[in-house]
């Protein structure tokens, strides 16, 4: 019994790690220069998480395969003989050692997002989530976004953000349904909620950020790879959480200019 | 009592209850009515519309070759369409109270309600349906009425609902989708909603004065005074002045 427990041990061991190494089971493409950064973080994780998990597992077979319960057998069963303290200072050590490591390589990724203000000359992107979509909101021409007036708030008439175009700075602003941002130049999206918290979840960006009522949560990342990605609310919100999604389209500079100038068109 | 005169009994008081039948389920009789048609008209420019982006559900974004607007609908002519009228003074009787049994229905199709406007009298049967490949939750936000909302997932069965309560209009959203709106008027009496040509007629109108009273979800609402003869049709045009 012992000695099948150690064979179905190392396949298992084995198997899994194969599945990894071999890229079976591997990251989708990254489009953001910060998540090459992050994926760094995750494979560097996986190698320190992976040592351990091989040496554990194959620890267990050994002993299981020499030490397991044979017919006839008649000796006493001993747990920790000689006291755990040995092996419980090993797991603290290296358990913090592991995660201290990844902290202190990580700690570039994590303060590139969070801790450096985006810079002057980034797309700005206003984000509004509601039950149960995304509308963006670009500020035109001016630069500037109008004052946003909550009453004036009208789904039906397609006022998603409560802006008054007849007041200056919200004239030439851009509400839409999709975003588009331009490759290889920073981006700073300002979140926020008005209804409950939602999530601002783009898989291939590598940006995640809750959008939370009342507050304007900057997010600033730079795209590197033209595409279209799904951008997926990832707090559940409700009824309609499940079909709360928009779509990010990063875009070339000629064509994004073309884009805009549509989407002004329409307004 | 003999069989004879048993029989004729019978056979009267069976010719009653038929002829009592034939009374209740006609409250309106059709014969000496009158209507009324006209047109309703915006005099000035319809205010810009914006195109609906429905990217985020494709089922229903791929049933719009171009994308779709809601409000204001300016038919050929300056008509204005899904304008409500209705009768709001001057009903007395069996009018008043006559409830239509034309069932209306509203229809959750293409990420929009068709139609945009309905109106219904109180505790006339309304029939909704979910046309689409994706779920909705129709969500009536009366103020006279009970309000509710019900989720319709695709190919769920068309559900029956009926308003106690007049009222102009009740706003209708989906809480699934945010740009979808439509209205629902509850109001006695004939009622019509007006054509893409600005057109409308109201049927079963029995002779007398009355205000009509026309409604558009924009432009609100506009009374006039009409006059009504058996067999001769009245006209009554509105025209709303553009903002």
């Amino acid at each position: 019994m012992g000695r099948t427990f150690a064979v179905i041990l190392t396949l298992i061991t084995v198997i899994t790690v194969a599945v990894f190494v071999s890229h079976h089971w591997w990251f989708p493409e990254v489009a953001s220069a910060h998540g090459v950064g992050m994926n760094d973080q995750f494979v560097e994780t996986f190698i320190g998480a992976g040592i351990g998990f091989v040496l554990a597992q194959l620890a267990l077979a050994v002993f299981a395969w020499r030490f397991g319960e044979k017919k006839g057998d008649s000796r006493k069963v001993r747990v920790f003989p000689g006291g755990a303290k040995g092996l419980v200072i090993f797991a603290f050590v290296y358990v913090g050692l592991e995660i201290l490591g990844l902290a202190f390589v990580g700690q570039k990724v994590w303060a590139d997002m969070y801790f450096t203000p985006p810079p002057s000359d980034a797309t700005k992107v206003q984000v509004l989530a509601g039950q149960f979509a995304f509308y963006f909101r670009y500020p035109g021409p001016d630069g500037k976004f109008g004052p946003i007036h909550v009453d004036k708030i009208d789904e039906g008439t397609q006022n998603f953000f409560g802006i008054d175009t007849s007041e200056e700075g919200s004239k030439d602003d851009i509400v839409t349904a999709e975003v588009a941002v331009p490759v290889n130049r920073p981006v700073v999206l300002f979140l926020d909620s008005k209804d409950m918290d939602h999530g601002f979840y783009v898989r291939e960006l590598r940006v995640q950020q809750d959008m939370v009522p009342g507050m304007e949560i900057p997010l600033h990342f730079t795209p590197t790879k033209v595409g279209r990605y799904d951008i997926a609310c990832n707090q559940l919100c409700g009824l309609g959480h499940y079909n709360m999604r928009a779509f990010i389209n990063v875009m070339s500079e000629p064509d994004y200019k073309t884009w805009l100038t549509q989407q002004a068109a329409l307004q | 009592m003999t069989t004879r005169g048993k029989f004729t009994l019978l056979l009267a008081s069976l010719a009653m209850v038929a002829l009592s039948a034939l009374l209740v389920s006609e409250p309106v009789s059709a014969a000496g009515e009158g209507k009324v048609t006209g047109t309703i008209k915006l005099d000035g420019t319809a205010p810009h519309q914006k195109p609906i982006d429905m990217s985020k559900e494709p089922s229903c974004a791929a049933q719009h070759s171009t994308p779709i607007t809601t409000e204001t609908v300016m038919g050929s002519n300056g008509g204005l369409q899904n304008v409500v009228i209705y009768i709001s003074e001057g009903l007395s009787g069996a009018a008043a109270t006559a409830v239509a049994s034309q069932p209306q229905e509203i229809n959750q199709k293409g990420c929009q309600y068709l139609p945009h406007v309905v109106a219904i009298n109180p505790n006339e049967d309304m029939k909704v349906l979910n046309s689409d490949q994706t779920s909705h939750n129709i969500h009536p936000q009366p103020k006279n009425n009970h309000e509710w909302n019900k989720s319709q997932p695709p190919g769920a069965a068309p559900f029956d609902v009926k308003w106690e309560a007049e009222e102009v209009a009740i706003p209708v959203k989906c809480n699934i989708h945010p740009w979808m709106r439509g209205y629902i008027a509850v109001v006695k009496g004939p009622y019509a909603v007006s054509d893409d040509k600005g057109n409308f007629t109201l049927n079963n109108v029995p002779p007398g004065s009355y205000t009509l009273t026309a409604w558009q979800e924009t432009y609100g609402t506009q009374t006039q005074k009409v006059t009504v003869a058996a067999g001769k049709p009245a006209t009554a045009d509105f025209t709303y002045k553009a903002k």
